[in-house]
């Protein structure tokens, strides 16, 4: 995708151009209509070149057991008795594609995180330092970091495809307000209680990212300093972002 | 099929995958479609969001069919057919009946003997020693011309509505809920749901698959619920039938093509030792008429069958010779593949080609495959994989745990092509012949099925040319008369199987005009004769590849009503009818049911509507031609003396059973008429020593035993589990994710644990049940982690209408599995 259809690009701070926009795009992921075929994440293996290893069962239909720089896309299986009667929820994993993104404004390095006018959040990895600060600024626990080359992956809404015209290689609405809205639209059968899929009731970019993000990004100097602060802070608040909540942790 | 075939007259899915969009109610029981046929559920989710359809599951897990379904009740694996005559007598009861379909469309008013009868369990004519029924008395009684008589006000206390009534009536809710495990609320509910269906402007389709067929009792399974559909006038209507949903693609093409030890292509049957020449055979296949006037389909048999054996011996196969009839095997018995085995087993079989199959991972009973492959002298192995069938021999530690230094079977691996690296057609569930085309190059020396048989075949006649024989005529004389005889091409094949004129064929309404000159494809099976001028490989695929082109390669989906009865896609056999006995959409008049059901009606000359007619086009409502054309009734079976273990179905327990008696209250435990080899039944658990019911399925991640060789496969669902439920691991001391051991009478396997809110615990016949459930996908090629073969622990017993083994219910015990083992 040609440089000038970035919207948002990360530690920068010159303008966005404007001269041409691009149609904006969401993904819908109606809820109320999947079986948990993962044929979405076998799909998404194929057309990214991703194969993980091949691991374990460790009680659940979840497999792998988080998403990881090979699992961009993973369906989450989870159980719940809602109203007396049982519910297998089942929920495709993987980033939002925030209007507002978290991990964008989180990232120091200039350029490892963009946005495109289109709304796809895309990773650099050319440009990545691997310091894990948009992990810990995602609300959803998204981006996973690759020990072997120090670059954290996620999910490009197939950004690659697209580009040239084609669609994803996948196929009550949830679009938090807290984020800004995101580019992935989901229709959720019980959509009054998104915590029994996983999915947080209300993320919003927390205000550390805020402030981070207007008031801070002036000079390299004084990013530099308080970068040593915002990472303490984000540390407190996630308890080490490269730790997996427990709340992800389901069948 | 086994169960539908006696019920309406033909073995298949009675509608089709689009035609699911139609339905008022989806009813799924017996299969689990979302994850066994994840691509065709879509036309289940169409029918929700389309036409607000109802989705009820029933079945012994909660399945991610059950997951978006709108009502799921669970069951005791093995007891459906007390759920389906509990449905039934329900429906009796409540009179949730479309009588006009009833009495016109079925053989409800039909009076049976006065002989027959039901007893304790038994239907008249048990022989225990032989462990099957004499079916005379089994038998309409006939009026002086050789018709049935018949009662059209169905009051006759002998006719076959009566005594539906009756034999059901002792199902009711409460036994239900004793035999089944389902709560009556449940049971209850789905009744109603179902019942209201019954109104000629709702329809239901039902789906099932391997969940039924793979029952001592399956048949009778199909056929319980194929009862329910025609008295609730949902057969032969859109959005309605018995979809068989097929687990294997194109398993449809295997039977059609006859590839069934009983069989020849297009159902036509193998002759057994008791048909001695052609006409003994023939006799014994065209069914009388059994009321005036109807279509008896299968009176044309003689045409098929002369077709089928010019195809195969030309111009070898005359009138004098009976058609070449001696050139076919007469068959001392059923050659399923459980009797093969058995053979093999007992050393009667030195060699066995397996194509396309992996029996050591696919039937029940792995010690006993192993010790009858090991007993061979030569094994041949057909496949695009190495399977585990082919590499029995080799010793995989616990997982295959043989000495190779015993076994003296010499094993042939014959590499063939995988569907994507070939051209051909394949079969759907829903019939279609659909063509495809070659997108790749097999790797290495790998080469199609039809080029590794013609080498085959044209060096065993080149011996038996070279050095003659007993009898060489039946190959010898084989026509052959492919391009490349090495290598038939698809192409060959397909115009072979559709036919071709040996003379003209004269058009019996227009002597001017002919239906094919000679040496043209064939339009249809209508234009096959008996007197040798027409050729046809297999008759209910005529039609496929005509003098117009290749049929199935069409691919035209205009749908102008938008039903689905997209005629220019692709072929349907049989001739292009996309929905079977489709002249019951309308009522007796030719008027449609429903004005929202709107199909197939009568315009005053003939038939008309979206689809082909399954009725002589002509045949004005007045002449009472009946919708069931293959019967020699005209209506489909609610009575069916065609099946070899009950003209009515009954419930009888699984051969392994967590309870001690019979429910129902009868003294016949298991089905009485099952065929059980005496080291077989040696082999039988109780429950006193294996007291959970266990249960083998298939997982969307993979399928059957092919994507455990693949990366992607083996990452989505990467290592054998099992699944039990919270109360039995809370009893066992099993933890989610702990190693277990689940042992049979015939072995053992250890596995994860999967614990679940989905693996219900039931209260059924006075006890709690425990399910364990065992998806099947592992073994110890590929891959996936390795992993035991499932069929280390089934029964070898089989369904008693067509041997498909007993996988879906049998016991076994559970336990973590012993430190050290994790």
């Amino acid at each position: 995708m040609a440089s000038l259809d970035i919207k948002a690009r990360s530690a920068s701070t010159s303008p966005a151009p404007s001269a041409r926009s691009t149609l904006e795009i969401a993904k819908m992921v109606d809820v109320s209509r999947c079986i948990g075929c993962k044929a979405c994440q076998s799909a998404c293996m194929e057309w990214n070149d991703l194969r993980g290893s091949v691991g374990t069962n460790d009680g659940f239909y979840t497999n792998p057991a988080d998403l990881n720089d090979q699992t961009w896309t993973l369906m989450r299986f989870r159980e719940e008795e809602i109203n007396d009667s049982l519910q297998w929820l089942i929920l495709k994993d993987g980033c939002f594609h925030c209007e507002d993104p978290g991990c964008l404004r989180a990232c120091p390095a200039p350029g490892a995180i963009i946005q495109f006018s289109n709304g796809i959040v895309d990773f650099q990895q050319d440009a990545c330092i691997g310091c894990g600060y948009c992990i810990a600024g995602c609300p959803f626990n998204i981006p996973r970091l690759r020990k072997e080359d120090s670059k954290v992956y996620k999910c490009t809404l197939c950004s690659d495809r697209v580009a040239v015209g084609l669609g994803y290689a996948q196929a009550a609405v949830y679009d938090p307000k807290g984020v800004g809205g995101t580019h992935v639209v989901m229709v959720l059968p019980h959509g009054d209680r998104p915590e029994s899929y996983g999915l947080p009731a209300h993320p919003r970019v927390g205000p550390a990212l805020a402030l981070w993000r207007s008031g801070l990004a002036r000079t390299a100097g004084v990013v530099t300093m308080f970068g040593v602060l915002v990472a303490g802070i984000l540390h407190y608040m996630r308890h080490g972002p490269l730790e997996v909540p427990e709340e992800k942790k389901e069948g | 099929v086994a169960g539908l075939a006696p019920t309406f007259g033909r073995g298949a899915m009675t509608n089709h995958w689009v035609d699911i969009k139609n339905a008022d109610v989806v009813m799924v029981m017996g299969g689990n479609p979302a994850e066994a046929h994840p691509c065709g559920f879509k036309w289940v989710i169409e029918a929700k969001i389309k036409n607000k359809a109802t989705l009820v599951v029933v079945d012994p897990r909660f399945t991610r069919t059950a997951a978006v379904a709108d009502v799921y009740a669970p069951i005791r694996a093995g007891s459906d057919i007390a759920f389906l005559a509990g449905l039934a007598n329900y429906l009796l009861q409540k009179d949730l009946v479309q009588h006009e379909y009833v009495k016109a469309y079925t053989n409800a008013s039909y009076i049976v003997r006065q002989d027959y009868g039901f007893d304790d369990g038994l239907f008249t004519g048990y022989d225990e020693a032989k462990r099957s029924y004499d079916k005379t008395t089994w038998a309409y009684e006939l009026d002086k011309d050789g018709f049935a008589k018949v009662d059209e006000t169905l009051q006759d206390p002998r006719c076959v509505y009566q005594l539906l009534k009756g034999h059901f009536s002792r199902y009711t809710p409460e036994k239900v809920e004793e035999i089944c495990g389902t709560p009556k609320a449940q049971f209850l509910k789905i009744c109603e749901i179902v019942g209201s269906t019954s109104s000629p402007a709702k329809v239901m389709t039902h789906l099932y698959a391997l969940g039924w067929t793979q029952h001592s009792q399956g048949s009778q399974m199909i056929r319980t619920m194929a009862m329910i559909q025609l008295l609730l006038g949902n057969m032969g209507m859109p959005g309605g039938g018995m979809n068989a949903l097929r687990g294997h693609s194109n398993i449809q093409g295997l039977t059609d093509l006859g590839l069934l030890s009983h069989l020849l292509p297009g159902y036509l049957t193998i002759p057994t030792e008791a048909d001695t020449d052609y006409a003994t055979y023939l006799e014994k296949r065209i069914p009388k008429p059994l009321r005036p006037g109807q279509m008896n389909y299968l009176s044309n048999y003689g045409k098929f069958f002369v077709s089928l054996q010019k195809a195969w011996w030309g111009a070898a196969a005359t009138k004098e010779n009976d058609w070449a009839f001696g050139y076919l095997p007469k068959i001392d018995g059923g050659y399923d593949v459980l009797r093969v085995f058995e053979n093999m087993a007992q050393g009667k079989m030195n060699g066995y080609i397996c194509q396309g199959f992996n029996p050591l991972a696919s039937f029940p009973d792995k010690a006993k495959l192993i010790k009858a492959l090991s007993s061979l002298k030569f094994l041949v192995s057909i496949d695009p994989l190495a399977t585990e069938t082919a590499s029995f021999w080799e010793n995989h530690g616990e997982y295959n745990d043989v000495d190779p230094a015993t076994i003296q079977t010499e094993v042939f691996r014959l590499p063939s092509t995988c569907f994507a690296e070939e051209d051909g057609s394949l079969v759907n569930s829903g019939r279609w012949l659909q063509w495809h085309w070659k997108a790749a190059d097999p790797p290495g020396d790998a080469k199609g099925d039809q080029e590794i048989v013609g080498e085959l075949f044209t060096r065993i006649r080149d011996l038996y040319r070279k050095e003659g024989g007993t009898f060489p005529d039946p190959i010898l004389n084989l026509t052959w008369a492919y391009k490349q005889p090495a290598s038939p091409s698809p192409e060959e094949l397909a115009k072979e199987f559709n036919g071709v004129a040996l003379a003209d064929v004269p058009d019996p309404k227009d002597p001017t005009k002919f239906l094919a000159k000679e040496g043209e494809q064939l339009p249809g099976f209508g234009a096959l004769r008996d007197d040798g001028t027409t050729a046809s490989g297999c008759w209910i695929f005529a039609g496929a590849w005509t003098q117009n082109g290749n049929q199935m390669a069409r691919r035209d989906a205009s749908d102008p009503t938008g039903l689905g009865a997209t005629g220019g896609w692709a072929w349907a056999w049989p001739a292009n009818r996309r929905i079977l006995y489709n002249r019951a959409s309308a009522d007796p008049a030719g008027k449609p049911w429903s004005p929202k059901k709107k199909y197939m009606t009568w315009n005053g000359a003939k038939w008309v509507g979206p689809d082909v007619p399954d009725m002589r086009p002509d045949a004005a409502p007045q002449e009472n031609v009946g919708p069931f054309i293959m019967n020699a009734e005209g209506v489909a079976r609610l009575w069916a003396p065609g099946l070899t273990d009950g003209p009515f179905p009954e419930h009888y327990e699984p051969f392994e059973t967590p309870l001690a008696r019979n429910p129902i209250g009868t003294k016949v435990l298991s089905n009485p008429v099952a065929r059980v080899y005496p080291s077989d039944r040696e082999k039988f658990g109780t429950a006193k020593e294996f007291p959970y019911v266990a249960t083998t399925y298939r997982l969307t991640e993979h399928f059957h035993f092919w994507t455990k060789h693949t990366r992607i496969g083996a990452v989505l669902q990467p290592e054998q589990f099992v699944e039990i439920s919270e109360g039995l691991a809370k009893k066992k001391g099993i933890a989610n994710g702990d190693r277990v051991v689940v042992r049979s009478k015939r072995g053992k396997i250890t596995a994860k644990a999967v614990v679940t809110k989905r693996m219900p615990t039931l209260k059924a016949g006075g006890q709690e049940v425990e399910t364990v459930g065992i998806p099947i996908h592992w073994g110890f090629l590929g891959q996936a982690r390795k992993g035991y073969l499932t069929n280390t622990l089934t029964p070898t017993v089989g369904d008693a209408n067509i041997q498909t083994p007993e996988y879906k219910a049998f016991l076994v015990d559970i336990e973590k599995a012993p430190a050290g083992q994790a």
